[in-house]
């Protein structure tokens, strides 16, 4: 009678402390070049190897540009950042998977479609959307550079075990409803606080109805209402998403693993310490109107009004509607809109541009804005251009970028000015995460490919 | 890592929910391969306005405020994973933060670098920003031994939960990974068992 996080999480547990700390083994660690120069000057300092060199894998990804890879990084202090990431990777003899490689991207993209990612393990990054991989049925969960240096340096870290939390949507979703839109709508109701010290396991029929890439964009947002981590039971779409995959298991190694990977599910008698249910009839395309992604509502929804904001959220709801230039009680459906942003490791995928590009195919993009199409790796670059998806932009009036981080950030030269409206297919809505004085609306790639053709906040089921 | 015992300070009240850690350090102050100078950019966005000039609304940037305990509303380091966050609040000069809760990682980079974070009761936490509203000098006392924290001003005391392996590290200034490199032959010998696919 145990959860799926408990049986993976039992398996991991190389001793338990006293007061109940778990010394948990970590089986996959991906590094970028943000969180990881610290680390690595560390195990300099103290005069270290990486243990398990083999189960590290680096990519740059936060800093670099969405044009002309080719070239070197402009930026002097982000080019000094990717330029460290490399050495550290020959420095510690570590796989690095560079800019200009075709296995480059987003790392938390790069990890499940290389086969790096697999049910069952332990993965850590020094990054909160680590929670994406949870989606292939491991615990997954983002690290502080002093953790990234732990892992580095023995394979290990210290962990309390977090609670667990059931999160069941039953029924079918709507049509124009995606899996972004079932994230945002349960982050809207959970808020941005309110899985904190939880470790979610996704289940329901509205979940199990769902490809590997949508499982991928539902756990990604996990930490956005503050969970440690999320994760959906592997099933038949895991195994066959997995199979082949240049890292996954071959021959006899493949049956043995996958007759383990089978048994990772929920007992039906297994407790939670927490259960929540929707209903996925409820949902509909979403957007936010804050600053934290809880602050969300369906694309025809209205803005709460003060009256039904706790006192103590008054002058942070204040505060966040008055950084967005909103009104409580106010819709946004025909608000003017100046930017559009498809990329992150939220909504990067294949699938993303596939949505993208059917709906704005024999439509034209909106002359008043600027759209940034970013893939989450080159092999999603290839992978559009082989089906013939970039043609279809391009006779829209779009273009395609290379892939990075991008505007999720604003790391590199992607910025929205301050001020200005951006639709973002990305996972953080925060004051200035875009860019000194952004304003950013997340949304699903529906809802951002309507925004990119009409320059309004639109209902896509308006062309469906 | 600075050993932590007790501490009685004046405080920096930030009474806003949901801090996030893009608003504790922003993105675009990441890309340092080192861990200082980070408490220079500290709520950057919130201190300085687009001259770089402080604004002086914005409780840093008001003399009447000083002090080694920062006391934050609810949901305080929600967000990215960046330990960053943890060194601009620690650089910044920083020994306390206190809310009625924090984002999970954010708590556990604090206490991997000597910063305490110390959870009080919605109810403490309202009687914290009471006080100050009318006293801006009114001091906490937080004795980590003991775990507890207290109101000077009412006299109040709460008692605080922390991880008592972590408690022992930050009052004897050691770090996880010294732990841990003593630990090496569990490792191995745990590897030893694992089922490797």
């Amino acid at each position: 009678m145990k959860t799926l996080f408990e049986k993976i999480w039992d398996k991991h547990v190389v001793t338990t402390l006293n007061d109940g700390t778990t010394q948990l083994y970590i089986d996959r660690h991906y590094c970028h070049e943000v969180t990881s120069p610290q680390a690595f000057e560390g195990l300099r300092k103290r005069g270290l190897k990486v243990f398990r060199p083999q189960q590290t894998v680096l990519s740059p990804d936060h800093n670099i540009p969405t044009l002309n890879q080719d070239k070197t990084i402009e930026d002097p202090v982000s080019r000094n950042q990717v330029d460290t990431l490399k050495k550290n990777a020959a420095d510690f003899g570590l796989t690095y998977y560079g800019m200009g490689d075709p296995r480059n991207g987003i790392i938390h993209v790069i990890g499940p479609e290389t086969g790096l990612t697999l049910p069952g393990m332990t993965i850590v990054c020094g990054d909160s959307h680590t929670s994406t991989h949870g989606a292939m049925g491991s615990i997954a969960f983002g690290i502080g550079t002093s953790e990234v240096e732990m892992t580095l340096a023995t394979q290990c870290i210290f962990q309390s075990k977090p609670k667990t939390m059931r999160i069941t949507v039953n029924g079918r979703r709507k049509p124009g409803v995606t899996a972004k839109d079932i994230a945002l709508y349960i982050i809207s109701k959970m808020t941005t606080g309110g899985a904190t010290g939880y470790f979610v396991e996704y289940a329901g029929e509205a979940i199990r109805n769902t490809t590997m890439e949508e499982r991928l964009t539902i756990c990604n947002l996990s930490i956005e209402m503050g969970a440690r981590g999320g994760m959906i039971a592997p099933d038949e779409v895991t195994f066959e998403y997995v199979k082949g995959k240049e890292n996954a298991p071959k021959g006899e190694h493949w049956d043995k693993a996958l007759a383990y990977w089978k048994t990772l599910k929920s007992d039906n008698d297994a407790v939670f310490d927490k259960e929540v249910v929707f209903d996925a009839a409820d949902i509909e395309p979403m957007v936010t109107y804050g600053t934290n992604p809880g602050m969300g509502m369906g694309v025809r929804d209205r803005i709460p009004t003060l009256d039904t904001i706790d006192e103590a959220g008054r002058i942070s709801f204040k505060k966040a509607l008055d950084y967005m230039g909103f009104e409580p009680g106010e819709s946004l459906l025909g608000k003017k809109i100046d930017y559009v942003f498809l990329g992150s490791c939220t909504n990067g995928r294949i699938e993303d541009f596939r949505a993208f590009s059917n709906f704005v195919k024999g439509k034209k993009k909106a002359d008043n804005v600027v759209v940034w199409l970013v893939p989450g790796s080159w092999r999603v670059e290839k992978q559009i251009k082989a089906e013939g998806l970039d043609k279809i932009l391009n006779e829209a009036g779009f273009e395609l970028r290379q892939p990075g981080c991008s505007a999720c950030l604003a790391m590199n030269d992607d910025k929205v000015p301050a001020g200005k409206y951006a639709v973002s297919t990305s996972n953080r809505n925060f004051e200035g995460r875009q860019g000194p004085g952004a304003r950013t609306i997340l949304a699903g790639p529906l809802v951002a490919a309507a925004a990119a053709v009409t320059g309004k906040i639109t209902d896509p089921r308006d062309f469906i | 890592m600075e050993k932590f015992k007790t501490l009685t300070s004046t405080i920096v009240p930030l009474p806003m929910e949901n801090v996030d850690t893009d608003q504790i350090i922003p993105a675009r102050f990441l890309k340092a391969t080192t861990r200082e100078g980070f408490g220079d950019n500290l709520f950057r966005d919130w201190r300085y306005d687009k001259e770089n000039k402080p604004i002086a609304s914005f409780v840093l940037n008001d003399p009447t405020y000083s002090g080694e305990i920062l006391v934050a509303g609810k949901n305080f380091g929600s967000g990215s994973s960046r330990e960053h966050a943890a060194w601009a609040v620690s650089g910044y000069g920083f020994k306390v933060v206190v809310s009625s809760f924090f984002a999970d990682i954010f708590k556990n980079n604090s206490l991997n670098n000597g910063l305490l974070p110390v959870v009080v009761s919605p109810e403490f936490l309202a009687e914290i920003f009471e006080a100050v509203g009318k006293d801006t000098k009114m001091t906490l006392t937080v004795n980590l031994e003991a775990q507890t924290i207290t109101n000077n001003t009412t006299g109040k005391s709460e008692h605080f939960d922390i991880n008592p392996y972590k408690k022992s590290c930050l009052l004897e200034g050691l770090d996880d990974i010294d732990y841990l490199l003593k630990n090496r032959d569990k490792i191995e010998a745990y590897e030893a068992t694992k089922n490797n696919y």
